[in-house]
């Protein structure tokens, strides 16, 4: 049980259908502990449904889900608790409690778990706010009051206060300017390298690919395509992935626009 | 054409399955959030808030609601005895009716209104926002979070806003039957207090604390269930108000049975 060449994430067979729509057809991934995944993969292709999948958020129909060797699925309650007690997760549309200020939303783990008390709790906002670049000043306003941009950002503050060892990012760039977004995956590397944190991160953004992620992986039509090193994006001698990292219309991905 | 009846029954026979379905769904929502009121940790910050919102903010449609139906209760008792001159019990018409019926639904159905409704929009639109599944990321048990608190809170408030709606209500048929119908205050104010039994009194409190677990309940679980966006965020308020209406109309008729009945 060293651990050594035991996947932080496993995933074996995952399948998962909406109305009878399969989504999820057989997903098979491995995430190494301290390893950066990033999944590409196109609109609805089923990327956030693989993560819901994996923090239990979303019951697979069949498949096998493991985290450090134990099967999450056949987990009691307790235990699937204590294993989300040390995950993270930045979800797509940030989904802030609109009914707490900032500063509550960021250090919401950590007053749950008990880590800090409130009086603690704004200077740990602050602290975490700036890291994203925000003032401390925007702890004090509702999430209603900011703008799409800021809301991720503080999405990504939270997510990543508790110092999770698990985190996963739902396109954590998306709607940023190009160098906040910069600055984002920068965080975001950093957390992972000073947490020894595993991350898989979902994103569109190829430079961001790039900079995040150590690996890579394509999902398409439900299952994962291409696993490789994620510096090599756009030249991995796949035609699938090459054509998805360049943008390319022509290509074996065919956009099902007409029919 | 013939086979018209049988799709009938068919169609009757989905429709049962799907209310048992539906109904033990929600029995067991209810036994979960009810478990998490006995076990720690507890939010009473968020008791605290939907108690404001339940109690006080209730107050004055819920006072409006009462002083107006004990006036339209002595008027309409004393018109309708007169013809067969029983109008000295106007007083005791108006007090039985407020404190073992009408407080209590009229109170419910003004409660499911204003609070069944919203919990129903707020937990919904935290549903489809992913809020949820956050909370449950956040280490937090959204069972416990959202909806433990706001059953308690409307199991604790009801029977307090019953209360007011009871003295309002009498207060309402006083002063009808003081200022137009020429009782005595006092004399009014006795008759009042001569008949009415503590049963009276406690049966109402009684239904009232169910029936704010009622609204609570189908204001959970609807705005729990709910997907699909805004529309489905309307759809899940409206079930909310209509379900939770009707069943305290029912369980009123079970509740006055079983105080009552002999
Ligand atoms: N709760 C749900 N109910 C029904 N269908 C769903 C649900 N969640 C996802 N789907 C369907 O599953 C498919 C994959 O959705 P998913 O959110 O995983 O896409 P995605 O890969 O994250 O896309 P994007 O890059 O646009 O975020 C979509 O076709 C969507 O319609
Ligand atoms: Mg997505």
């Amino acid at each position: 049980m060293s651990g050594n060449n035991l996947p932080r994430i496993r995933l074996r067979g995952l399948r998962k259908a909406f109305n009878g729509k399969q989504v999820l057809d057989g997903v098979d991934l491995d995430v190494m502990p301290g390893h950066s995944m990033v999944i590409l993969g196109g609109s609805g292709s089923g990327k956030s449904v693989t993560i819901k999948c994996i923090l239990g958020l979303i019951q697979p129909d069949s498949g096998v889900i493991e985290i450090d060797g134990r099967d999450v699925l056949g987990m009691s309650t307790r235990e699937r608790e204590e294993v989300l007690d040390h995950t993270g997760m930045l979800f797509q549309n940030g989904a802030l409690f609109d009914s707490l200020p900032v500063w509550e939303n960021v250090c919401f783990k950590l007053l749950a778990q008990k880590r800090i008390t409130r009086a603690q709790a704004r200077d740990k906002a602050a602290e975490a706010l700036a890291g994203v670049g925000l003032d401390a000043s925007v702890g004090d306003l509702s999430p209603a009051e900011l703008s799409g941009g800021m809301q991720k950002r503080v999405a990504l503050a939270r997510a990543i206060a508790s110092e999770p060892r698990i985190i996963f990012f739902d396109e954590p760039t998306t709607g940023l300017d190009p160098i906040m977004g910069a600055v984002i995956d920068g965080l975001i590397v950093d957390c992972v390298q000073r947490l020894g944190a595993t991350a898989i991160t979902i994103t569109h953004d190829m430079a961001s690919a790039r900079r995040i992620g150590d690996h890579a992986s394509m999902i398409y039509k439900g299952r994962i395509v291409w696993t490789g090193d994620a510096a090599k994006l756009g030249e991995t001698g796949n035609a699938m992935v090459d054509q998805f990292a360049r943008g390319e219309r022509e290509g074996p991905i065919k956009m099902e626009l007409r029919k | 054409m013939t086979l018209a009846p049988v799709d009938w029954v068919a169609s009757l026979g989905r429709a049962t399955l799907n209310l048992c379905r539906s109904t033990g769904a929600v029995v067991l929502f209810a036994l979960e959030g009810l478990s998490h009121l006995v076990r720690p940790p507890f939010h009473p910050r968020l008791f605290l808030r939907a108690f404001m919102e339940v109690a006080f903010f209730s107050l004055p449609v819920v006072g409006l609601t009462a002083i107006f139906t004990g006036m339209v209760l002595a008027l309409q008792s004393y018109s309708g005895f007169s013809r067969f001159g029983a109008e000295s019990a106007v007083a005791n018409v108006v007090v039985l009716s407020i404190t073992r019926e009408l407080g209590p639904v009229l109170a419910g159905l003004m409660v499911s209104g204003r609070i069944g409704a919203a919990f129903a929009a707020e937990i919904g639109t935290m549903r489809v926002t992913d809020q949820i599944d956050a909370l449950t990321t956040l280490s937090t048990d959204p069972m416990k979070y959202l909806v433990a608190p706001r059953l308690l809170a409307a199991i604790l408030a009801m029977p307090l806003l019953v209360v007011v709606a009871d003295v309002l209500g009498v207060m309402g048929g006083f002063l009808i039957g003081t200022l137009k119908l020429g009782f005595s205050g006092p004399g009014y104010l006795k008759s009042t207090l001569d008949f009415l039994q503590v049963m009276d009194v406690v049966s109402g409190l009684v239904k009232a604390a169910v029936f704010g677990f009622i609204v609570a309940l189908m204001g959970t679980w609807c705005g729990y269930t709910s997907r699909g966006g805004a529309q489905g965020v309307g759809a899940a308020t409206t079930t909310a108000v209509v379900s939770s209406s009707i069943l305290i109309l029912a369980l009123d008729y079970v509740l006055t049975e079983a105080f009552f009945a002999r």
